[in-house]
């Protein structure tokens, strides 16, 4: 244990929980609308695949994350249309996107397994990078990194500050209540659902640009189960949502550096379920809030 | 004074197998109080839909100040001066009183600022309310303030009210109706919709009738018997439920110290409550909703279990005996909430059979379900309460309100019950069928069963019940003999109005 | 516009008509798929579904098709019982493996001994390998309120991790020479789960399926657990108020599933797979949750719907085989099934009718 760096360690746990962070907090706005969406891992394993794909053909990662954040909207809006117009189940349609997800990303991977990709550059902080402690954990990694925090913070203050965020949280609350206001459910629901496809296809491609970085199918490993998890954890709240994701990240990371530093004598399979059991043991231990009133309930406007 | 505020004139609304409205033509002048009159199901809300712009007219026209008046959606309602009290549905439980006033308003300033606006009106008429306060703690009255206090906010030209009185305490009416006074005098009309026409007659200028989507009269009430108007809503003269003599028996049911925690967010805790039940009495439960009824149905049934010694059937313990094993032994239970509560509704009516009749008709063996016997307990039901329906095979959710409720009541009096529990018997059913079920549960005491009938119709308890006890706040006051007992005892019993006593809903 | 009226009742004859419907549509758009992978489409379609019955090789291919609709089935009859009650057990991957581990790990136990008591003993095994891993999320559900649909998917991933550490280390064949994987259990006669009529593929798990099936019917239509579990589903206050308890109800669907899961990867160890290793979960458990929806969560309907996916499984490989189809393609061909499926599910509920704007 004794060779495991702090600094590097939680430094580590910040870059581990980015695409956790991503899926989740999108899939916080669509919750927050009211919509159950299941499909987070589908969703975020072709956002893997579409960044991969787009930024090896044009060289550039920033055009990468933005057909990931396309294709995981993409995506999204069979979910929207399925739950919101055909009004389907939404559990079962979630799962649906999560099985075909899978099958479309490998399909769309296939000649990109084992190719290089392009190098996001890291963005460290002018100023904040110097604070002794701090800035070596926090303020030296890729701007995607910031991004994510940013897009919480605006997630933040779009549910807490703004009218129109003020009606998202009215029609998770009661679809019914805010139809009869005259408000748009279905239009709504469908641009929140959206948002968390892009959501998830940013934290995707951070997997497959970043993270790891290279195409393997997959490489989501149940990532966007654990984004679900954190939502839940969050109790539908942004702030509790960033200290989930570092749980989380803390414990993939511990794992990691276990399993680097050879110090300990568990073998590598048991070290690797440490993440699954995190979730489970988080979610066990920290009662969730009250859910938004109208989860996952189908809305059918019967005037 | 020529031009009406609002002018309708042969407006018809069908929706498959229904036509809702038929030629509807009325005109509310300015600064009246204009009643809407009718049954469940006469076409009120279908009609109220398409003035507040939720709905689209088939055919006809309205005209409102004179111009031609057809809002596509509630926004342009709004916009034009139309502001609408709902009875159901349009409060955000988990958002505040101030949230939940801006969410009603075009452009609602910010929240610091309309809080003050909220703080001023509510108190120039009458209606104090904490903007701050999250609405799922709010009495039922006070949850009402916050749907007037949204609409009046918007300075409105006609203001639409559906059923307002139908959650208040005596006390509470009297509030709402000086509002609506004051309101008529500053000039603003308002539609005003109910059932019950006492009410109307105190503070309505005109009223239009409906029945099954047409207007069938128009009169000042204020002029009118309530007999006639009744006699004009239902289309029939109607008999009031009668019964013989009350033989009391010994004591079945006895609570004593009944207490229970809120089973779910925002609802209501069960405080101490004690009360004994003889055989061949009928108990009437009054309150305003949300003051615990279900908590209490629901401890009765065995839905939610209690501590031990709380709860005695016919001497014994039964607080944490399950529902089924109630039902083996006398006590059954009808709770308010017909559809996915008392019944299934995509399941038929066979099948919802089966769902409380098990253990007392025999309708289980082995594990193993008797669907012949079952069918045919359905059947009988069906045809003693003359529930309209194709047969046993048709699913709940095809039936009328009234249909299905005479069904599910009617379900639980054929299986010979020592207690019966029924939560709102008759709401949203049409006065014929109340009257059937108001006369079926007098017949049932008659026979010797025991009876507890919880209901916000006051005068459906005074009709139907020996002793009088009412909830407030989860509490129970002590019962009290239903004859001789005034509106204004009734009133102090259901709590006053709300402002005067501390809020409630800590739950 | 189109709008959608809600009827008075469900419609029985979309109830039955809506899977041919989607597996009709599939085939439309699965075909618009392979055209453009640069693939002949009426040709894919053929030897996805036509080939592995009729085909050059249907001898080999033909007796493929219990060996693996067999799993499918028994696990998707135990998942439908669940989902009709809205309990979603997700994790039937898992459940699989531990069913596959426990039982593989008590024949391995016996090994070498011939006895009969081998067989019997890790069916038991396996069945509550897979019982107890799916009371994890059960339980925690019933105590902690924790959301079972995360449980049991996360349980998939540690049980992948067991699996990987079983054929690595526990229970790796000492006589191996260090490759990964268990003892071949095919070729330990008192452990192997061989074809009851050779050459068919008709093996004890698929015969155990197959009575799944039956007494999945006669529980749904004649049974008291039916009748709930079908409540709960429609109605959740209802059925409480009709004396379901919701948490044991979660505990005996779960439970159900859980068996029903560890026993198909009991039965798939010690036949068709053979032996433990890293790869040997090849996601029934997943695809199962597809067979119980196209089956309509209906036992009939799914031993229909079972045939249908191996079918796909088995196409699907020939396709890859003959055709140089990404196997790929074929889990998107599935997942657009289920798509179709819940699309057009919404005529049992509905009726479309083109009128006049819809007031959305």
């Amino acid at each position: 244990m004794s060779n495991i760096d702090p600094i590097l360690l939680l430094s580590a746990i910040i870059v581990v929980s980015t695409p956790i962070l991503l899926a989740a907090i999108g899939e916080l706005v669509v919750e927050r609308a009211g919509v159950l969406n299941l499909g987070v891992e589908g969703m975020m394993i072709t956002g893997a695949v579409c960044g991969f794909v787009v930024a090896t053909a044009t060289g550039s990662p920033w055009l990468g994350f933005a057909g990931a954040a396309l294709g995981g909207a993409l995506l999204s809006m069979v979910f929207g249309i399925l739950t919101q117009l055909f009004l389907s189940n939404q559990v079962a349609t979630g799962l649906a996107l999560t099985l075909f997800g899978l099958g479309l990303s490998a399909l769309l991977g296939q000649g990109y397994i084992g190719v290089k990709g392009p190098v996001v550059p890291d963005l460290y902080l002018p100023g904040l990078r110097d604070i002794p402690f701090l800035g070596p954990v926090m303020f030296r990694h890729d701007a995607m990194v910031y991004i994510a925090l940013l897009i919480v913070a605006l997630v933040w203050l779009f549910l807490n500050r703004t009218r129109a965020g003020r009606v998202l949280r009215a029609v998770g609350e009661n679809h019914d209540a805010a139809h009869a206001l005259g408000y748009k459910v279905v239009r709504l629901r469908l641009a929140a659902i959206a948002f968390g496809g892009a959501c998830a296809g940013l934290g995707g491609a951070y997997l497959s640009l970043v993270r790891v970085p290279q195409w393997t199918e997959g490489m989501t490993a149940g990532a966007g189960w654990i984004a679900l998890a954190i939502v839940v954890f969050a109790s539908w709240r942004p702030g509790r949502l960033v200290l989930g994701a570092w749980l989380f990240g803390g414990a993939t990371a511990l794992q990691l550096a276990l399993q680097a530093s050879g110090g300990v004598q568990i073998p590598i399979e048991y070290l690797q379920m440490a993440p699954y059991l995190a979730t489970i043991l988080v979610l066990v231990i920290l009662r969730a809030g009250r859910a938004p009133g109208s989860l996952g309930r189908p809305f059918h406007a019967s005037s | 004074m020529t031009t009406p505020l609002l002018e309708l004139s042969g407006l018809t609304k069908a929706y498959p197998g229904v036509v809702a409205n038929s030629e509807v033509s009325f005109e509310i002048a300015r600064g009246e109080v204009h009643a809407l009159l009718g049954e469940n199901g006469a076409g009120k809300s279908t009609l109220v839909k398409t003035i507040y712009g939720l709905v689209q007219p088939d055919a006809g026209t309205m005209r409102l100040d004179g111009q031609h008046f057809a809002p596509p959606e509630p926004r342009a309602a709004r916009a034009a001066g139309v502001a609408m009290v709902f009875q159901h549905f349009s409060l955000f439980d988990a958002m505040s009183v101030a949230e939940n006033v801006a969410l009603g308003m075009e452009t609602p300033p910010a929240l610091n600022r309309l809080a003050a606006q909220i703080r001023e009106v509510s108190q120039s008429y009458g209606l104090p309310l904490d903007p701050d306060r999250i609405v799922g703690d709010l009495s039922a009255g006070e949850r009402q303030r916050v749907e007037i206090v949204r609409c009046l906010l918007q300075e409105p030209r006609l203001l639409i009210m559906d059923e307002p009185t139908s959650v208040l305490t005596p006390q509470e009416v009297q509030i709402l109706f000086e509002t609506l006074r004051k309101l008529r005098a500053e000039g603003v009309s308002i539609l005003y919709i109910s059932h019950k026409l006492e009410e109307i007659r105190t503070i309505c200028d005109s009223a239009t009738i409906l029945r099954h989507g047409k207007v069938v009269g128009k009169c000042d009430p204020k002029a009118t018997a309530a007999r006639d108007m009744a006699e004009q809503m239902v289309g029939a003269t109607l008999a009031t439920p009668s019964r013989a003599g009350g033989r009391t028996g010994e004591v079945v049911l006895e609570l004593s110290g009944l207490s229970a925690p809120a089973p779910r967010a925002f609802g209501t805790a069960l405080k101490n409550i004690d009360l004994s039940l003889r055989a061949g009495e009928v108990l009437g439960i009054g309150g305003v909703a949300g003051n615990g009824q279900d908590e209490l149905a629901m401890a009765l049934s065995g839905e939610m279990s209690v501590a031990p010694g709380m709860i005695r059937l016919k001497d014994r313990e039964i607080g944490t005996v399950g529902v089924n094993a109630r039902r083996r032994m006398g006590l059954l239970c009808a709770p308010e909430e017909r559809m996915g509560h008392a019944a299934a509704p995509d399941m038929s009516l066979t099948e919802n059979a089966l769902l409380t009749a098990g253990p007392r008709e025999d309708l289980v063996r082995h594990g193993f379900l008797r669907w012949g016997r079952a069918r045919g307990f359905a059947e009988r039901v069906i045809e003693r309460f003359d529930v309209r329906t194709p047969g046993p095979g048709t699913a709940a959710r095809a039936l009328s309100g009234g249909n299905l409720q005479k069904f599910v009541i009617g379900r639980e009096i054929m299986q010979r019950p020592e207690v019966l529990v029924v939560n709102q018997p008759t709401w949203g059913v049409d006065a014929a069928a109340a009257a059937t079920i108001r006369q079926a549960l007098l017949d049932l005491a008659e026979a010797g069963a025991a009876l507890i009938v919880i209901s916000q119709d006051l005068d459906e308890l005074m009709e139907i019940s020996d002793r009088f006890a009412a909830l407030n706040g989860g509490s129970l006051s002590p019962p009290r003999p239903a004859e001789g007992l005034g509106i204004d005892e009734i009133g102090m019993m259901l709590g006053g109005a709300h402002d005067m006593t501390p809020a409630h809903g800590e739950g | 516009m189109i709008r959608l009226d809600r009827r008075p009742e469900p419609s029985r004859a979309w109830t039955i008509a809506t899977p041919f419907v989607a597996v009709a549509l599939t085939m439309v758009a699965g075909g618009l798929m392979f055209a453009l992978l640069g693939k002949d489409p009426v040709e894919a379609i053929r030897t996805i579904f036509w080939d592995p019955l009729f085909g050059d090789f249907a001898s080999y291919s033909r007796p493929q098709l219990l060996v693996k609709a067999g799993p499918l089935i028994l696990i998707a009859i135990g998942l439908s019982l669940g989902f009709r009650a809205g309990i979603w057990n997700i994790g039937a991957e898992g459940q699989y493996i531990l069913g596959a581990i426990c039982a593989a790990a008590t024949g391995l136990a016996i090994y070498p001994a011939e006895t009969w008591i081998v067989f019997p003993a890790m069916i038991v095994a396996g069945a509550l390998g897979g019982l107890l891993w799916a009371m994890i999320p059960a339980l925690l559900k019933v105590r902690f309120g924790t959301n079972e649909v995360l449980v049991s998917l996360m349980l998939v991933y540690v049980a992948e991790a067991l699996l990987a550490s079983m054929s690595l280390g526990l229970l790796r064949n000492p006589e191996g020479m260090g490759f990964p994987g268990s003892r071949n259990l095919a070729q330990y006669p008192s452990a192997a789960n061989l074809d009851l009529i050779p050459g068919t593929g008709l093996h004890w798990g698929v015969a155990l399926a197959f009575a799944a099936v039956i007494v999945g019917q006669v529980v749904m239509t004649r049974h008291q657990l039916g009748f709930r579990v079908r409540l709960a589903g429609q109605s959740p206050r209802a059925a409480v108020f009709g004396g379901v308890n919701p948490g044991w109800l979660v505990v005996v669907c779960m439970g159900i599933s859980g068996g029903l899961a560890g026993l198909a990867g009991m039965f798939e160890v010690a036949g068709p797979a053979g032996r433990l290793s890293i790869d040997f979960n090849v996601g029934y458990g997943f695809t199962a949750i597809i067979v119980a929806f196209l089956g309509r969560l209906n036992p009939i309907g799914i031993l229909l719907a079972g045939l249908l996916m191996a079918l796909t499984y088995i196409g699907g490989e020939l396709a890859q085989l003959q055709m140089n189809l990404p196997l790929a393609a074929i889990q998107m061909f599935q997942g657009m099934l289920l798509f179709f499926l819940l699309a057009i599910d919404v005529l049992t509920n509905f009726s479309f009718r083109f009128g006049r704007r819809a007031v959305a």
